[in-house]
């Protein structure tokens, strides 16, 4: 690793060469991480029936192998500066070779261990980001957007075209338990394949995590800042592009290998546009200028996915609300939000923002039920009504023709905002202070 | 000779109904380099608009009321959402109007409803003008013509022939210098904003119920303004609408032309059977991948031609 920045210097004088210190120490969110991504589970077992709750458990699936395809998503947006609208057509590949392999494997024409299947999506991801990549990246930029998004319309037509590959609009189905295995699991049980998804998780964000690291990752990140310096350095950022959009989607093939395993069937829709809006609005939400910022707004996103739409219809207006909010207001995302602290924190003065940020909070609250409730009379209204569903808090049926329920969540959205709008003040003079006495306290440092 | 006259005049109102739709993201495009995703929201807003206000006052009053709503909408959405955003850079405007039009859509959603609505071409325009070999002509198609032309026409004038057309002209390609001369090009820029959202939303009113007004006619329609935009070529009204005429004509004349890559094989001799690798592929008729044409060109065009067909710039 330091071999690796000592060849590029330039380009790793602003990240700035890390003193050897114990690993376990310095690692160990990682732990830490993967601690609580073994234990998840058993928070949610049911000990009088001995059972694992099966929708947290595909929920918590759903999270570790989404990370693995917004981490992928990110190598080409965060780090490499190329925005795609068609990133789903990698995972959705991935996810049908793997599904075919499957077949193969329990017709016997095949012998693969199942823990090994997701590397056929990867592969297969890999191949086809061969090709795709191939023409995408000639472009960059906007134009790049367009190719991608023309790709990602063309496979999903594509998909329901050609029966023979895509299985038409059933998709292709499969079955997991093929009787071969490393490990003599069965992966009959939701909990197998959720551990088998936890390691695969681990495998693919340390590689992708020490990919950033290598000169092909740092090169990728000049040729986002400055692709003419890159250029005058003597790489060529074509093919930095280029190994990039492979590398990614080896990784998105890999979620999507994952995602046939978990399911036992890959249909058109893993292909189709909501798919990659799903990685983008992940990536951003949790912030695409580090590393691990699409993990957590993978693990946002799929709460909200799987978690909110029980309970409503509008999950995905809520996901573009917080989404439109991030770009205006905090364009470095979570990770962005909690990195602005830092320099607070290094003063030791965080302690002064607990009462501004409860004071906000307050009327944030308020404003944010108001919302909530009008966007829930709304859709009661229409969506609700068509599908025979009555608005109920707490067994109090409400009746959504009356005006005084419409009235109230609207005075709370009015009321909270201005309210918000006043307290906002106050904590930005706050917040202002703060980081002053921090620049001054690291000048005389 | 039918089928062609009838296919012709078809694809002659989709194309003309395409620029009526592109023609303002062409000019917010080329302008502000806004790649915007909620435009086609903003043709289904037109659409949905139309069908609210049709059913109080009739369609007439309906036709000028919500393109000037929807004017009103972009107006909005320019001077507190994008110019905010501005200062992030193009990508970051490219992903606030991407997350505008999922909740464009979410919202329509919930005022109307999942499924389609009764939005119908008004009565006084019902019957059918002229017949083309036994097959009818619609007065509402010929009345859809009319507008885009006289769109067409007046868009041309307003760019060419008044004081502000020639500012945005100038703006779109010299806008600093636009600024240094002392002209207001943010308020420029909402104009254009506001004015292309109104062409949306009429180009929905008129739109809509030639088709089909439903919650998914925004991501329907949107891949096919962006390809038609990015053929056309950035900062050519002219580029545009060729463009739109053409992907007009193809998608229509691709449904009447029922061929495959098979077929053309076998006048050279060579015959596909189910057992030839890739028979899925070469068998398959033109109207079932019409739909797939557009993307094709999308593809093709940024891949070696990435200016358009009479761009000034590159996209």
């Amino acid at each position: 690793m330091s071999a690796d920045a000592d060849s590029l210097p330039r380009v790793t004088a602003a990240t700035g060469v890390v003193a050897p210190r114990p690993f376990l120490r310095e690692h160990w969110p990682w732990f830490a991480a993967i601690v609580i991504a073994i234990v998840m589970p058993w928070f949610f077992f049911n000990w009088s029936t001995g059972r694992h709750s099966g929708f947290v458990l595909t929920m918590l699936s759903e999270i570790g192998l989404m990370t693995i395809f917004a981490l992928s998503f990110n190598m080409q947006m965060g780090h490499t500066g190329l925005l795609s609208f068609g990133h789903a057509i990698l995972f959705g590949l991935g996810g049908y070779c793997t599904a075919h392999a499957l077949n193969a494997i329990k017709d016997g024409g095949l012998w693969l261990p199942t823990e090994l299947v997701p590397l056929v999506g990867g592969l297969g991801g890999l191949a086809f980001g061969i090709l795709f990549g191939y023409l995408a990246t000639k472009q960059r930029a906007t134009a790049f957007a367009m190719i991608t998004m023309g790709m990602g319309e063309l496979v999903a037509a594509a998909a329901l075209m050609f029966v023979g590959f895509f299985g038409g609009e059933g998709g292709v189905s499969t079955n997991r338990v093929t009787g071969v295995s490393l490990l003599g699991a069965s992966y009959s049980s939701s909990w197998q394949v959720y551990y088998l998804i936890v390691v695969w998780v681990v495998i693919c964000v340390v590689l992708m995590r020490l990919q950033t690291m290598t000169p092909l990752g740092r090169m990728a990140n000049a040729s986002r800042d400055n692709f003419e310096r890159a250029q005058f350095v003597g790489y060529d950022p074509r093919m930095v592009r280029f190994y990039q959009f492979v590398l990614s989607g080896f990784f998105a093939g890999i979620a999507g290998g994952l995602y046939a395993i978990l399911y036992e069937i890959v249909t058109f829709d893993t292909v189709a546009a909501p798919k990659s809006a799903t990685a983008l609005l992940a990536t951003y939400i949790g912030g695409a200028g580090g590393f691990f910022g699409p993990i957590l707004g993978t693990i946002l996103v799929v709460l909200l996915q799987s978690g909110v739409s029980l309970l409503s219809n509008a999950w995905l207006l809520y996901v573009g609300v917080l989404f439109i909010i991030m770009v205006m207001f905090a364009p470095g995302g979570i990770v962005g939000l909690i990195a602005a602290h830092a320099p607070i924190a290094r003063i030791g003065r965080l302690r002064e923002l607990v009462v501004p940020y409860i004071r906000v909070l307050i009327p944030g609250l308020v404003a944010v039920l108001g919302f909530v409730a009008l966007v829930e009379l709304a859709s009661f209204t229409t969506i609700g009504a068509s599908q025979g569903k009555k608005l109920a808090i707490g067994g109090l049926a409400i009746d959504t023709a009356t005006a005084v329920p419409w009235v109230v969540a609207a005075a709370a959205l009015v009321l909270g905002g201005f309210w918000l709008r006043r307290e906002a003040a106050v904590f930005r003079r706050r917040w202002d202070a703060l980081i002053d006495a921090a620049k001054a306290q690291g000048a005389a440092a | 000779m039918e089928v062609f006259l009838v296919s012709l005049l078809n694809g002659l109102v989709y194309g003309m109904l395409l620029f009526m739709l592109s023609s303002g993201l062409t000019l917010i495009f080329s302008m502000m380099g806004v790649l915007n995703f909620a435009h086609a929201s903003a043709y289904m807003l037109g659409a949905y608009f139309a069908f609210t206000i049709s059913l109080y006052v009739g369609f007439w009053p309906a036709l000028i009321l919500a393109p000037l709503l929807c004017g009103l909408v972009g107006a909005v959405i320019e001077m507190y959402g994008l110019r905010r955003v501005h200062k992030n850079g193009h990508i970051a405007e490219l992903l606030f109007t991407f997350g505008l039009a999922l909740i464009i859509e979410k919202c329509v959603q919930m005022t109307w409803g999942l499924v389609a609505v009764p939005y119908r071409v008004p009565a006084g325009l019902d019957f059918p003008l002229f017949s083309v070999y036994g097959t009818n002509f619609h007065a509402y198609r010929a009345f859809m013509l009319l507008i885009s032309a006289l769109m067409f026409v007046s868009i041309w004038l307003a760019l060419t022939r008044t004081r502000v057309g020639l500012i945005i002209q100038a703006s779109l390609t010299h806008p600093e210098m636009v600024g240094a001369l002392g002209h207001n090009v943010p308020r420029v820029f909402t104009l254009v904003f506001a004015g292309g959202t109104a062409l949306a939303g009429l180009a929905g009113v008129i739109g809509g119920n030639y088709q089909v007004t439903e919650p998914s006619m925004a991501f329907a329609m949107g891949p096919i303004v962006f390809v038609v935009v990015v053929f056309g070529g950035l900062g050519s009204l002219t580029g545009c609408f060729i463009a739109s005429l053409l992907m007009g004509l193809i998608q229509t004349f691709a449904i009447v032309l029922d061929y495959s890559l098979a077929d053309l094989l076998k006048q050279l001799g060579i015959t596909i059977t189910s057992s030839t690798p890739f028979a899925e592929v070469l068998t398959v008729p033109i109207p079932r991948i019409g739909a797939l044409l557009p993307y094709i060109l999308l593809v093709l065009i940024l891949l070696f031609k990435p200016r358009g067909l009479m761009g000034t710039r590159d996209t």
